[in-house]
């Protein structure tokens, strides 16, 4: 694997391979003291967010602490980038002071696949942490390491993605990992709220969540993205709650073993009840948690290898190294 | 098709140094070996930590255990340490999936940990294994178990406890297949791929 740009055609034994890895890495640091391993160290990362954001950048910016790599966070504010100097220029200026890995978000659907183009000659790897509506592969990820966790498996699991799925590039990437790995999904949310096309997809679309609930094993809010937004998609922030809130009364429609999410940040008492998302079948704080180890195994998978074969896909890696070292 | 082993040959070019009776055997004695060495069952002594190393490291301590169990009438703490993340040869291959790491619930604090292998040859694997360990605890000694030690070491590391010394040359291969992973017990010598 040399870049992780999206979901979209992402192979399903490559797939596999970084949750496992995700997996192994979290019961490999699982209650010890020392936290940090020497697998990457002389790596260097570069997180480039040209959007706002504490989460990604923080498990990503621990992740690669955490496989000893020297991380370096740039953020478009406070970088020449505010003297106008393009995405380009930067990503060049990056990968010429030794980056090995650039992790960007953009504003702009489509900027990782670009900047994976100007970087292709400099051997440095890329990683999509979110780039408009498009797609953000790494929370995909970590939202199937978190559902295989708690449901023990995807294969045959109906997950309703619940909200804005128009502007949510989370939607995008889930709906492409989660049916790569075998799941069902249902798409619930306005119509106003739908992208155009999204018959295509690989879903099935309803806008009655009470419908939906008692049939689903997970339930994934989104967040309603208040600033992609420039017209009214819905009248009001109380008519959207009262539609497709996930309120107290509607956690009563899931069955037992149902798993609530939500990438965050939330709305609480908008989008998500606070009693809601704090109760035992909602798996935010896990969702965070399991994301640091995801974005370990991205890096892994990325850097710790020699990728520039080509024959460096976790799909066809060795699976077995025999006893002689 | 799943790639062959790293170090395996095609069949024909293989002779086998140990039958199925022989790994029995050779794990026998070295289970007798580590009661002697490590006093096992001698009053205040906790007995030591197998850990075997991913893959065939692994079934190996569990075997290992059980014979010291049925010799002794002490139970061993048993696991598996997978020494991916700690190589120093990660990037002249592609990118390897990590294996299973089990430490026992006692942790290796204070313990004698007896590392299991199956094949000793350059020494860079137990090195690994070495730095591992440091991330989980400081044990009090730290000794070495191998199936077959076909020497060309590349670093001053040792095994305690050696099932057959096999001279060998660096274009010939040490294969070990065990029923747990490979469906029967033998040690096999052949040309390198």
């Amino acid at each position: 694997m040399r870049h992780l740009l999206g979901t979209e055609g992402l192979d399903v034994d490559i797939a596999t391979a970084v949750l496992d890895t995700a997996d192994e890495l979290k019961r490999t640091l699982l209650g010890r003291e020392v936290r940090k391993l020497p697998t990457l160290r002389g790596r260097t990362v570069v997180s480039l967010f040209y959007e706002n954001s504490t989460r990604t950048r923080v498990s990503f910016e621990i992740a690669g602490k955490w496989m000893s790599a020297d991380v370096v966070n740039v953020s478009a504010s406070s970088s020449s980038v505010g003297k106008g100097e393009s995405l380009r220029d930067t990503a060049l200026t990056l990968a010429a002071a030794g980056a090995d890995c650039v992790v960007v978000r953009h504003p702009a659907s489509g900027a990782a696949h670009r900047l994976a183009g100007w970087l292709e000659d400099n051997g440095t790897s890329v990683v999509n942490a979110g780039d408009g509506t498009h797609e953000h592969p790494t929370q995909a990820l970590l939202d199937a390491a978190t559902l295989r966790e708690r449901l023990g498996g995807l294969a045959g699991r109906r997950v309703a993605i619940v909200g804005d799925v128009l502007h949510s590039r989370v939607a995008r990437s889930n709906v492409h990992l989660l049916t790569t790995l075998g799941a069902e999904v249902v798409l619930i949310a306005p119509p106003t709220l739908l992208p155009v096309g999204v018959g295509a997809w690989p879903v099935t679309v309803s806008h009655d969540l009470d419908a939906e609930l008692p049939a689903v094993d997970a339930v994934m809010m989104l967040r309603v993205q208040a600033e992609r937004m420039h017209g009214g998609f819905f009248p009001s922030a109380r008519e959207y709650s009262i539609a497709y809130g996930l309120s107290e009364a509607r956690q009563r429609l899931l069955s037992e073993h149902a798993v609530v999410l939500h990438p965050g940040p939330m709305l609480r008492g908008m989008e998500i009840a606070s009693s809601v998302a704090d109760a035992a079948s909602a798996a935010i704080t896990e969702q965070v948690r399991n994301g640091v180890h995801v974005r370990m195994a991205v890096l892994y998978h990325l850097l710790a290898g020699d990728n520039t074969a080509g024959a460096a896909d976790a799909a066809t890696a060795t699976r077995t190294h025999g006893g002689e070292a | 098709m799943a790639p062959r082993p790293r170090g395996a040959t095609e069949p024909a070019a293989e002779r086998e140094l140990l039958s199925a009776g022989d790994v029995a055997r050779t794990i026998a004695r070295m289970a007798h070996q580590i009661i002697e060495k490590t006093a096992l069952g001698a009053e205040g002594t906790p007995p030591p930590v197998l850990l075997g190393i991913p893959t065939r490291g692994a079934p190996l301590a569990a075997r290992l255990a059980e014979r010291i169990s049925e010799f002794s009438g002490v139970e061993v703490p048993v696991g598996a340490l997978d020494v991916t993340l700690y190589r120093d040869d990660l990037r002249r291959r592609p990118t390897r999936p990590l294996q299973e790491s089990q430490l026992p619930g006692g942790g290796i604090q204070d313990r004698v940990v007896v590392l299991v292998d199956d094949v000793l040859f350059s020494g860079r694997t137990i090195r690994a294994a070495l730095d591992a360990l440091r991330d989980h605890g400081r044990p009090t000694a730290v000794q070495l178990a191998v199936l077959v030690d076909r020497g060309h070491r590349e670093l001053p590391i040792r095994a305690d406890y050696v099932g057959k010394n096999v001279p060998t040359s660096r274009s010939e291969a040490v294969s070990v297949l065990l029923t747990e992973t490979d469906g029967r017990d033998a040690v096999l010598l052949g040309v390198r791929a």
